[in-house]
C-alpha cells in the first residue's frame, strides 16, 4: 500500500473516506449526547429506555464499524490497483 | 457471608482451576518457535496470533475479574451512573480502528515490543520514553492487585476466605496458592499461557452470563419487576437512580470518553495487540470485539437483579458472587465462580508480562545495560514479571483494599496522559518531544491533585474520579480534564520550542512504516531474532 508510487497518488480525502469517517464518528455523537437518552420511557421487555438504547448502540456501532472496514478494504484494493498501473 | 464452606461449588471451582493450570504449563509447547529466548517469543507469543486467538486474548485481557465484580457493584450501589461502562466500550472500537493498525505496522517494522519503544524511536527521546514506561508500570501494578480483590470476593462467598479470627496465613492461603501457580506458568510459558487459558475463561463467562440473564429474571418475575424494586431502593436511599440526573450527564459522558481513550494506552492492551499476526487481524477484531460490550451490558444489569433478589452486602463487590450463590444450584455457582477466578488469572498474567516488558526494554536496556542480548532481556523480563506479581500480592495483603482501588483510579487518570505522545506520534511528528514531556507532567500533576481533593462519605481523599471541570462548572471525569490540559500545554510548548529552534530528536520511522503489513517487502512475516532487541 505504502509503496504505491508517489507521482500518481490519489487524493487523501475522497467521498468513500468521508463515509468511513462518519461511520466512526457517529457512535461518539450518539453516546456522548447523554441528554438524548437519559429517560426511562419507552421501555422494552421491562428494560428502561436508557439501558436498551445503549445496548442497541453496541449493535449499531458494530454494524457501522463493519461497514467502515469493508469500505476501507475496497478503498485500499482500488488504490493498490491504481498504484500498479 | 461465611455460612460455612460451599463444598460443591468449591469442588467445581478447584476442578477448573487445576484444568487451567495444566493448560498454562502446556502452553509453552503451543506453536513453539525455534528461538524461545527472545522477548518476541516470551512476551508477545511470537507475534503470531490470528483473529480468533487475538479476540479471546483481548477479551480475556480487557474484561477482567475486577470488571465482573466492580461494574455490577457500581450499579448495585448507584444505578445508572455505573452503566457508563457500556458507552465506554462502544467508543473504544471506532477509536482503535483508527490508530492501532498504525501502531502494529510501525512496531512490526522496527521490532518494538512496548509503546515506549515506539515513543523513543519516533521522538528520539529517552526521557519521554521513560515517562511513558514509568506511567505504564505505575498504572498496571494496582490493576494487577485488583485482580486479586476479584479472586478474594469469590473465595469469600464460597466460605474459604476465613472468618475474623482465622490466622492470616490460613485466610490468605488460597490466594497465595492461586498466585503462586499463576506466577509459575507465566514464567515458563509467557504470553502463550494466558492466550490459551483465555479460551476457557471467555467460554465460561459467556455461558454464565447467558444463563444468568435468562434464568435470574425468570426467577425474579421479569425485568419490569427488577427495575421497579431497584427504583424503590434508590428512592429510599436517596442516592442513585434508573437514569442519570441532569447534573450527571457531563460526568457520564466524560467518564465514558476518558476511559475509552485510556483503555488502549494500558500496556497490557498493547501487548495483546502487538501479538497479533497482521494489521488486518486488528481491524477485523474491532468488528467482533463488541460482542464483549454486549456481554458487559448484560453483566451490568446483574447489579439491578442483586437488588431485586434482596442481596444485602456491606461490601458491594460481594453483591454479584452472592447473587450467584443465592440464585444458582451449587454446581453452577461453582462454574460462575471459576469464571470470575480464571477471569482474574488471564489479565494478571498479561499485565505482569506487559509491565515486565516495559521495565526490560525501556529502563533496563535503555539505562542500565544497553548491550543486553535478547536472551538476557527475556531473562530479566521473566524475573520482573515475578517481582511485579509479588508486589501486587503485598499490596493487597499488606494494605487496605481501598488503597489498591484508589491507585487504580489514579492509574486510569495517569495512563491517559500518555495519549498525546503515543497516538499523537502515530499521526504526526509536529509535536516537540519536550513539549510532550511538559504536557504529560502537567496532566499527571493536575490529575493527581484533583483526585486527591475528591472526598466521599467514606474517604477524605480519592473519593471518586470526578470533579468540577474548571471553566465549565459541570462535574466531569478528572482524567479527561487533565488530558485536555495536557494537550493544550503540549501544543503551546511545541509552538514555543519550534520558534526557539530547540533541537528535535531523530525520527527512526518513515511514513511508509505506518501502513506496512506482514508480507510487504521489507516487513518479514516472521521477525528475525535480531530485531527483538539488539539492532535498536
Amino acid at each position: 500500500m505504502s509503496q504505491a508510487s508517489e507521482e500518481n497518488r490519489p487524493p487523501v480525502v475522497t467521498p468513500v473516506r468521508v463515509v468511513i469517517g462518519l461511520c466512526l464518528v457517529a457512535p461518539f455523537i450518539a453516546m456522548l449526547w447523554v441528554g438524548s437518552y437519559a429517560k426511562t420511557d419507552p421501555a422494552f421487555i421491562g428494560l428502561p429506555f436508557f439501558y436498551w438504547y445503549q445496548m442497541a448502540w453496541v449493535l449499531i456501532s458494530t454494524a457501522l464499524t463493519v461497514l467502515a472496514y469493508r469500505l476501507w478494504q475496497r478503498d485500499q484494493r482500488a488504490r493498490r490497483e491504481g498504484g500498479a498501473k | 457471608m461465611n455460612d460455612g464452606v460451599n463444598g460443591v461449588a468449591l469442588a467445581v471451582f478447584i476442578l477448573f482451576f487445576v484444568l487451567v493450570t495444566a493448560m498454562g504449563f502446556m502452553a509453552a509447547r503451543w506453536r513453539k518457535a525455534e528461538n524461545e529466548n527472545s522477548l518476541d517469543e516470551w512476551g508477545l507469543g511470537g507475534r503470531s496470533f490470528g483473529t480468533w486467538v487475538t479476540w479471546f486474548l483481548l477479551g480475556g485481557d480487557l474484561y477482567t475479574a475486577y470488571t465482573f465484580v466492580a461494574v455490577p457493584a457500581a450499579i448495585y450501589a448507584a444505578g445508572a451512573a455505573g452503566f457508563f461502562a457500556v458507552p465506554y466500550t462502544i467508543l473504544v472500537y471506532p477509536l482503535i480502528f483508527t490508530f492501532l493498525p498504525r501502531l502494529w505496522s510501525v512496531s512490526h517494522k522496527h521490532g518494538y515490543v512496548t509503546t515506549s519503544d515506539f515513543v523513543r524511536g519516533r521522538f528520539g527521546s529517552k526521557g519521554l520514553s521513560l515517562a511513558v514506561a514509568v506511567t505504564g508500570i505505575l498504572a498496571t501494578m494496582p490493576y494487577i492487585a485488583l485482580q486479586l480483590v476479584g479472586i478474594q470476593a469469590v473465595l469469600d462467598v464460597m466460605g474459604v476466605g476465613g472468618g475474623e479470627n482465622t490466622n492470616w496465613f490460613i485466610k490468605d492461603l488460597p490466594l497465595l496458592i492461586a498466585f503462586g501457580v499463576l506466577a509459575a506458568y507465566t514464567y515458563s510459558s509467557g504470553l502463550r499461557a494466558p492466550a490459551l487459558i483465555a479460551f476457557v475463561k471467555d467460554t465460561l463467562i459467556y455461558i454464565v452470563i447467558a444463563v444468568a440473564i435468562i434464568y435470574i429474571p425468570i426467577k425474579l418475575g421479569g425485568f419490569a419487576d427488577i427495575f421497579s424494586s431497584a427504583s424503590d431502593k434508590f428512592t429510599e436511599q436517596g442516592k442513585g437512580g434508573l437514569v442519570p440526573g441532569d447534573g450527571g450527564h457531563w460526568g457520564y459522558a466524560t467518564l465514558a470518553l476518558g476511559s475509552a481513550l485510556a483503555l488502549f494506552m494500558y500496556p497490557h492492551s498493547i501487548t495483546a495487540t502487538l501479538s497479533s499476526r497482521s494489521r488486518d487481524v486488528i481491524r477485523r477484531n474491532t468488528t467482533i470485539l463488541p460482542l464483549y460490550s454486549l456481554m458487559l451490558g448484560f453483566l451490568a444489569l446483574l447489579g439491578f437483579m442483586a437488588i431485586a433478589a434482596g442481596v444485602k452486602v456491606e461490601n458491594g463487590q460481594l453483591a454479584i458472587p452472592q447473587l450467584f450463590e443465592n440464585m444458582f444450584p451449587d454446581w453452577f455457582a461453582g462454574i460462575a465462580f471459576a469464571a470470575i477466578g480464571i477471569g482474574a488469572l488471564v489479565p494478571a498474567a498479561i499485565m505482569s508480562i506487559a509491565a515486565a516488558n516495559l521495565f526490560t526494554r525501556n529502563i533496563y536496556k535503555d539505562f542500565i545495560r544497553p548491550d543486553a542480548t535478547p536472551a538476557q532481556e527475556t531473562k530479566v523480563s521473566k524475573l520482573v514479571s515475578l517481582l511485579v506479581k509479588v508486589g501486587a500480592l503485598v499490596f493487597v495483603l499488606g494494605m487496605d483494599k481501598t488503597v489498591a482501588i484508589n491507585f487504580q483510579l489514579l492509574g486510569g487518570i495517569w495512563i491517559l496522559q500518555t495519549f498525546p505522545s503515543l497516538v499523537g506520534g502515530l499521526f504526526t511528528r509536529w509535536f516537540h518531544r519536550w513539549a510532550l514531556l511538559g504536557g504529560w507532567a502537567v496532566g499527571m500533576v493536575y490529575g493527581t491533585a484533583a483526585a486527591y481533593g475528591v472526598a466521599s462519605p467514606t474517604q477524605k481523599h480519592f473519593g471518586g474520579s470526578s470533579a468540577e471541570i474548571p471553566g465549565i462548572g459541570e462535574i466531569g471525569y478528572i482524567g479527561l480534564t487533565a488530558f485536555v490540559l495536557n494537550v493544550a500545554v503540549t501544543v503551546v510548548l511545541t509552538f514555543v520550542l519550534r520558534a526557539a529552534k530547540a533541537p528535535d530528536g531523530v525520527d527512526q520511522t518513515q511514513p511508509g512504516d505506518y501502513t506496512a503489513d506482514a508480507g510487504d517487502p521489507g516487513v518479514k512475516a516472521d521477525l528475525p531474532p535480531a530485531t527483538a532487541g539488539s539492532s535498536h
